[in-house]
Parts: structure tokens; sequence; C-alpha cells
């Protein structure tokens, strides 16, 4: 077949259409955007944990040069509806997430009263002249001690501070711990994250007062559900509220959520008939931004002497900080801790409890991985833990727990159904890669030498582009499982493709023109991608949760396949040819075998402009357009594991990674330069929280780690050079047979430094369960452990 | 008054004492292509080049930059025109959301030109100041040691 012939535009190392642009220093982030008479916003924020609010003056402020007004929770309670994240789950409560705090404060850098001025310098120069007094309240900084009867409340409505509580439950875990010959278990602790995008969180809001509508522009990950939400908090009908993310610069799930400064923006809007912006400074960032992967677990594992697990058990508490946030809820992050605990493994018992603890900390939210690297760090030390008990190598403990291929559809312990994919095949992979056993000789040779050099695996598999029947946050009203795409050739034959994700880094402007182009019979650079904006399609959400490429890739091919119906039904009349005997290919449809061809720009003229060129009856149906909504329904499996061998240095107790290997299973790679891209950036912050990123609160909740030089994030010097291996194994039961794997780098790299830590001293029987391992760390634990 | 040059256009402009480097390239000059990404000189987002070496422009002030010849990214080459070391990058899918990257090109054009990069431990000592949160490093590498390669005829 002529098509077969073609080159393939989906496989193919396309250079990136949004590149130039952002080369060349001419990409539009929203501090680029720039609104006649913008007035800025800065904040007066809390700099207490928890108090009471008892007075705000800001009679000064308000009198400073190029002040507009100063607005506190008073003067906008009328101006809105609350704000709550509802849920249908059980043991769930709610919390009101403040657009400005009233009554009392609830964590450090919460927003307490609003400046607005014609500068942003004039702004923070007012805030400063703005004085709240505070009465402290209860400490409830401690998420274990939150759990207490008597420990003060964070929210009284609540009636408590575990705001979520979650068992999964499978078989009889206690008597499979009970008779088991081989048990191991710890205590785990993976310390506070915060996703530090480079570019900072920033707002403006241009409100129409003629039209009687908003335009946010938005640094967001979910345009389309703050599109939505704002409906509700604004009383405004949806065709008059626009949410558009222009290009924003990361957000690995920080930007994934309604904000109060995003809300604000709006409110003082329409209220002043001015755009207003509030662009974060990195502080305001470090303080406010929604962090992550603050867990404390207890877990065990139980396995016979053949090293096959028998069960399973684990006590989690979430430290989720002092809000649930919108729309995911406090309940995000923790549960998938225990419903993703069991990993890739046949786990036959299983009891894992989570508990949500309301601290007074900033709220924390969806983070790159979203519980599965705290998840996977547990599971694969475990895994580790119980082979050093069996004397039994690692390799092979997982080689003998891991779901085979014959297993697939495998449910697992928690109740997640994992589709066929290759679990071994990554495992043995990265194995083969690494060349395992001589990794293994080079670690004899420099044990024998006194050196600490470890190796450590990491296996895991995740639920990608989950469709309508599973949640991204259980029990949420928001439907994510749904994406639609519309694609239209204009009356010029220009195609241009309208979804409601939101790219911010993805390069799916790409991706998605690829999987277009292919599908059309266009070159890619004929393809304009339009998404981050809610005026897209009738229903969009945003970029989060790996399924951009699932979603808006499955709704491409759908859409792009209707469009390419009506284009060969036009071309059968203007080319007097049979459907079936003609292609499409680089912008032209043809008569396959003869030198008879269109344009695309030839065709849309004839359709739209040239009336005469068709039969009318036959030019009414054909418009060239289409929208499709694709729903996978359920989730895509992706599996991978990790290998990474590191050495320590004996005198500064800084980690070097020698090497780094990933084998993972996307299925179908549209492009392998930006699927590389995707795995090495997750890696990366893998290794950050493996190594040193940390949220560290003094016992009185003030941040200490509000500057980027106290919250240490990887350079290229700490980085190493990664390989990294695509393995197809079967299709996933998609469309496009892609599987998402935007967040998979993250899930992994945690518990593979975790592990090759642990081996690198094992001579001293030091177990790494607490993350980020630190050189403070690896300090006192060596050293203890030396004395 | 201020006069500066930028680019190799010359700029004179009244600006308060305190107004930064950065806010004054990007908000008087309208050159929104250097990026603030922490106002702490942690980032490097903000590099630009400042009298021949690399600088961050959110601790400098404007006043500061007086008499000086300044580079930022927009002098590189244009989205119809882009030079070889934006290619590289480009070509080795060395930038994602692309933030970061301004001062990614500064800094690497200010290693191109003062050092050998013979090896990539050097290179990733000379990206050490600049962050990125997206691409890992490893593509920004290999687009700088193909520029070195290219600049060295191998």
């Amino acid at each position: 077949m002529e098509a077969e012939a073609r080159p393939k535009i989906i496989g193919a190392r396309v250079q990136r259409v949004e590149d130039p642009r952002l080369l060349a220093g001419q990409g539009r982030f929203i501090d680029d955007l720039n609104l006649p008479g913008t007035l800025h916003v800065a904040f007066a924020r809390s700099d207490h944990a928890h108090a009471r609010i008892v007075e705000i003056d800001s009679a000064v402020a308000a009198r400073m040069p190029g002040v507009t007004a100063v607005f506190t929770a008073a003067d906008i309670a009328d101006l809105m509806q609350p704000i709550r994240a509802t849920s249908r789950m059980a043991d769930y409560h709610a919390t009101e997430l403040p657009v400005l705090a009233h009554g009392k404060v609830r964590y450090v850098g919460e927003a307490v009263a609003a400046v607005v001025a014609d500068s942003r310098y004039l702004a923070e120069d007012a805030v400063e002249q703005i004085v709240i007094t505070y009465e402290p309240l209860g400490n409830v900084i401690d998420p274990v001690a939150n759990i207490e009867a008597d420990a003060p409340l964070l929210h009284e409505d609540a009636g408590t501070n575990v705001i979520v509580s979650r068992t999964f439950i499978r078989g009889d875990v206690e008597g499979a711990m009970d008779s088991a010959p081989i048990r191991v278990g710890d205590t785990f602790r993976m310390h506070r994250k915060t996703p530090t995008a480079m570019e900072n969180r920033g707002y403006l809001a241009d409100y129409d007062q003629g039209r009687r509508a908003l335009t946010l522009h938005s640094t967001s990950q979910i345009p389309g559900i703050v599109h939505d939400a704002l409906v509700e908090i604004l009383d405004l009908p949806g065709n008059r509220i626009r949410v558009v993310a222009p290009d924003v610069g990361g957000g690995f799930g920080g930007k994934g959520a309604l904000y109060p400064e995003e809300v604000l923006v709006c409110i003082l809007a329409r209220q002043l008939g001015r755009p207003v912006k509030w662009l974060s400074d990195r502080l305001e960032d470090l303080m406010t931004t929604n962090q992550a992967f603050d867990e404390h677990i207890e877990a065990e594992l139980a396995c016979d002497e053949e090293g096959r697990i028998l069960g399973l058990r684990a006590e989690v508490i979430g430290d989720v900080g002092a809000y649930s946030i919108y729309p995911w809820t406090a309940a995000v992050e923790p549960v998938q801790v225990v419903s993703f605990l069991p990993g890739p493994y046949r786990v036959p018992n299983y009891f894992g409890r989570v508990r949500a603890v309301a601290t007074s900390k900033t709220p924390t939210g969806a983070y790159r991985g979203v519980g599965r690297p705290i998840s996977t760090f547990v599971m694969e030390r475990l895994i580790d833990m119980a082979a050093a008990k069996l004397s039994l190598d690692p390799l092979e403990m997982r080689r003998r727990n891991m779901v085979r291929a014959e297993e697939f559809p495998y449910k697992s312990a928690s109740g997640i159904v994992w589709e066929r994919a290759g679990f071994m095949e990554c495992l043995d992979g990265v194995a083969e890669a690494a060349d395992y056993q001589d990794l293994r000789r080079q670690q004899t040779a420099a044990r024998a030498a006194g050196r600490w050099v470890g190796i450590g695996l990491a296996s895991y598999a995740e639920l990608t582009g989950l469709g309508s029947r599973i949640s991204v946050a259980p029990g949420m009203p928001v439907n994510t499982g749904t994406e639609t795409a519309t694609i239209r050739i204009d009356a010029t034959g220009a195609v241009t493709a309208y979804f409601g994700i939101a790219s911010h880094g993805q390069g799916l402007e790409t991706t998605l023109a690829q999987v277009i182009a292919e599908e059309l019979g266009v070159r890619v650079g004929d393809v304009e991608v339009v998404h981050g904006d809610s005026a897209a399609v009738a229903h969009g959400t945003g970029t989060f949760a790996s399924r951009s490429t699932v979603l808006a890739g499955g709704a491409a091919i759908m859409s792009a396949r209707a469009v390419r119906e009506k284009v060969m039904e036009a071309a059968s009349h203007l080319l007097e040819a049979d459907t079936g005997d003609m292609d499409a290919a680089d912008g032209r449809v043809f008569v396959k075998g003869t030198d008879r061809s269109l344009s695309f720009r030839e065709l849309a003229r004839a359709v739209y402009s040239e009336m005469g060129r068709l039969p009318r009856e036959v030019r009414e149906g054909i418009e060239l357009e289409a929208t499709r909504m694709y729903d996978p329904y359920f989730g895509t499996t992706s599996p991978a594991s990790h290998l990474a061998m590191v050495e320590i240095d004996p005198e500064t107790y800084q980690v070097t990674i020698q090497r780094y290997v990933v084998a993972e299973d996307c299925g179908r790679v549209i492009n392998p330069l930006i699927a590389d891209g995707q795995v090495h950036g997750g890696v990366a912050q893998g290794i950050g929280a493996a190594l040193m990123e940390e949220v560290v609160h003094d016992p009185s909740g003030q941040i200490l780690t509000a500057s980027l030089l106290d919250y240490v994030v990887p350079t290229a010097a700490e980085i190493p050079a990664m390989e990294v291996l695509h393995i197809e194994t079967e299709p996933p039961g998609n469309i496009g047979g892609f599987r998402g794997m935007g967040e998979g780098g993250t899930i992994g790299a945690p518990a593979a430094l975790a592990n090759a830590i642990t081996d690198a001293l094992a001579p001293l029987g030091i177990n790494i369960n607490e993350l980020p391992a630190t050189p403070e760390r690896l300090f006192r634990l060596i050293g203890d452990r030396q004395e | 008054m201020i006069r500066v040059t930028v680019n190799g256009v010359a700029y004179e402009r009244e600006v308060e004492p305190r107004l930064l480097l950065a806010d004054f390239l990007r908000h008087d000059l309208g050159l929104t292509g250097t990026h603030v990404g922490c106002e702490q000189g942690v980032c490097g987002a903000c590099t630009v080049i400042l009298n021949g070496d690399s600088a961050r422009s959110c601790l400098c002030f404007a006043v500061q930059a007086d008499g000086g010849e300044i580079e930022t990214v927009e002098g590189l080459g244009d989205v119809d025109n882009l030079n070889p070391l934006q290619q590289a990058f480009q070509e080795h899918h060395a930038l994602q959301c692309g933030f970061c990257t301004p001062g990614m090109l500064m800094t690497g054009v200010d290693l191109l030109r003062k050092y050998p990069l013979a090896t990539d431990a050097q290179i990733r000592e000379g990206l050490s100041g600049n962050l990125c949160r997206c691409t890992g490093y490893e593509h920004v590498v290999q687009a700088i040691r193909s520029v070195v390669r290219a600049r060295n005829g191998s």
C-alpha cells in the first residue's frame, strides 16, 4: 500500500513547533502580557501558622502613593461564593478554601490583605504599612499529634483534623503475617516537597464592563476546571468567562489547582473595572504553591522462604496542610500512597490504611507522581529488605513477585486493574541494558577497595490516561476522563485543532500535530494546535495526571478521521474518483497511481468559496470540521523499572550517581525526542526528592526553606547522563495505543536511589528509609553506626 | 538618566534608582525574553551578558548598567533565523517549557566564548548556576556539546 510507503510521522524525532518562539525570547508568558491601565496586587501574608486575626489596620497603606485600595476578606465576602472541594468519598471533611483569610490564619504565608496599586513596587511598599494583630492559637503543626482527640482543631467545623480516612483490604493480612517465615518492616518517611516550576504562578484578569465579560490569563494547568469553577464562584454565565493559559513555564502539578489569588484578581478586576495582575515572587511560591509528598508510613511485608510475597500491611499518615484544595481535595495524594503501595507485584493479602491530617502548613496537592513516588519508595525498600534477609538478589526477588504476562488483566491488592503492559520486560530490559551482573562485579571490586558503591532497582506501575470510570481523585465531582477535539479546515485550507488540554512544557503542540498530520495527510507544520483556552472546546479540564497524550491524542485521531472522510468526499467529486482510490499526504489529496491531485487549499476553496464546484446537497453536509469526544473509560497501565548505581563520598557524604538507566513502556511513542525528555526531567525531580529537596518548618510552623538557596533543587552538576529504553509490548486498550508517561521518572527515582544508597552502605547495615538522604542525614546514620 | 546599549541598539531612559535591570529590560524596553524566576540570583533565568560577562539582571539595578553594553536573548537570532546555539537547542530538545531557556542560552553563549568545554563535566559545571526543572539537563548538555564540536571542526 502506498500509505505504508510514506514515512511515518508518529514515531519520528520531529523538532518541536514550540521551540523557535521560546528560543528567540518571543514566548508569551503571563508576565509578558500587558494590558493598558493594569493594576498590580501585593499581599500582606500571615507570619503565624495558626492564629486568630484580631485586627487589620490598613489605613496608612490605603493612603500611600499609587494605591487604589486595600482589600480584606470582609470586603470581598459579598462578591463571591465560597470555595469548597466536595467529594462523594466517605470519611471526608471538606474545608473552605478562603480567598483571603477570615477569622483566623492557618499557615505561614496565607494571604490576609491585598493591596492594589499602580505598580508592584508601590503595592509592596504599601503592604509594609499594613499592621495585622494576631492572637496565637494552639499548635497544630505535627500530623501525628493532630490525630489525638484532644488536639486543637484547625477547622472547627470539621470537628477533626483527620479530614480523609480510607482503608484497602484484601484477604487476611493478620493470618498471612502471623504464619510468615520472613517479615520485614520499618517506619518510612518522605519529607515534604514543593514543585518549583521555574516560572512562578501569576494571574491577569480583564473585565469588560460593556459586555460584562471576564478574561482571566492564568499560569494554570487546568484552565477548563478554573473556568467552570469561576462560573459558580462569580455567578457569571460560562459564555462570559474565558480562562486562557498562555505559554506556561512548567507546572508539575503545582499549577494544577484553583488558587485563591486567581479568584481574587477576577473579583478585583470586576469590582474596579481595570485589569488586575498578580505575579508570585519566589518567596511566595515556596510558601503558597501547593506542596506534596509529606507522608509518614509504617509498613511491613511478609514472604515465604522462596521470597514470594504473602502479605503487606501499611499505616499511612499524610500531612496535607491547611486546606483541602480545589478540585482534587486533600485525598489526591495520600489515598494514592495506599492504593498504589502493592506495586506491580502479586500481593495476596493486604491491609492499607491512610489518614490525611490537616496541619498548619501550606496546603498539599498534586506534584509529579502524586503518591506513587512514596508508595514505590516504601514497597521497593521492603522488597530489598526482604531480599537481604533471604540473601536473594534484588533482581531475582522482583522477578519472583512481579505480575507475569499471562496473568493480565490483573487486579491488584487495592483493586486497581493492570492491563497487559511490559512489567517484566521493563525489569529485564533495564537489567540487560545496564549489564546488571557486570555492575555487581564492579561493585564487588569497589567494595573490596573500601568504597561505598551501591546498585538500586525500582519497579512500579501507574495508571495514566484515566477515563470517565476512574476519578483522578476519589469521589471528585469534576469529570476529567474525557477530552474533546475540534479539527477545522478553514476556507483557506489551514488546519486548526482545538483541545481542552493545556500544554506547559510537554510539547503537545508538536505531538498532537504529529497525530493529526498522520491521520489527515498534512505536514506537521500545517497544523495549528490551540490549547490552554477554555473557549476552545465545550468541556475541557487541562493537562495533569499523565492524561494529555492518551486522551487528547485519542480525541485527535477520532476527530481527524471524521474530517478526513469529509475531505475525501469532497475530493471524490472534485477529482471524479472513488474515495477508496484516493489518499492524502503532505497537504494534498491525490488519486493513487495518477497525477490527479488537489491541495487542501484548493479543496477548501471549492467547498467554501467557489460556489458551483460541488452540488449544493453535497456541500451542505461536508463542512470541513469535526468535533469528537473521547473517553478511554478505564485507565492505561504504564510500567517501568529504574536502575541506579551510586557512590558515597566518605568525607563529604555526597551521593554521586554513576549510572542511571530507565526502561519504560509508554506504548506507541509519538516522538522519541520528547519521550526521552519527559523521562529525563522526571528522573531529575526524583533525584531531587531522593537526595536534596525538603520543605522544612520549625516547631512553630515557620517555613525555613523559603528561598532557592534553602530549598535546593538539582543543577546540571548533580544530575547524571541517563539512558532510556522505550519498550513496547501489546498496545493498550485505547484508540491511539499510547500510555501516559509524563510523571513516571519521578515515581521510580527516589526508590531506586534509596535502594542504591542502602546497598552502598550494606557493610554498615544501614537502611535508607527516610528521604531525602541528604549528606547531613547520611553523616548521622553512618556516624551512629560507626560508633 | 541612564544610557545603555542593548543588542547593539542605544537607549537613553530615566529610571528610578531601585529599578532592577531585569525589570528595566522587560518593562521599560519591552524585551520580555529575559525572564525572572527567583529575584535572588539563584535560578539564572534572568541571565544576560553585561559588558562581556554573564550577569544576573535580577541582582543588578538598571543604574548600575549605565554606560554598559548588554546582550539578551533577543540579540541571538529571531524565529526565522535561529543562531547555531538556538538551533542546537531545538535539534536536541534542550527545552521544554522554555522559561529558563533564555538564561541557559546566555550562559551557554558566555561559556562557549570563554572556555574549551572539553568534557561534559565542564559543561555541567558551567551550567550549574542555571536551574531547569523540565529537562533534567541531559539534552542541554548534548546541545552545547554539539556546538563545541562544530566550533572545533570535529
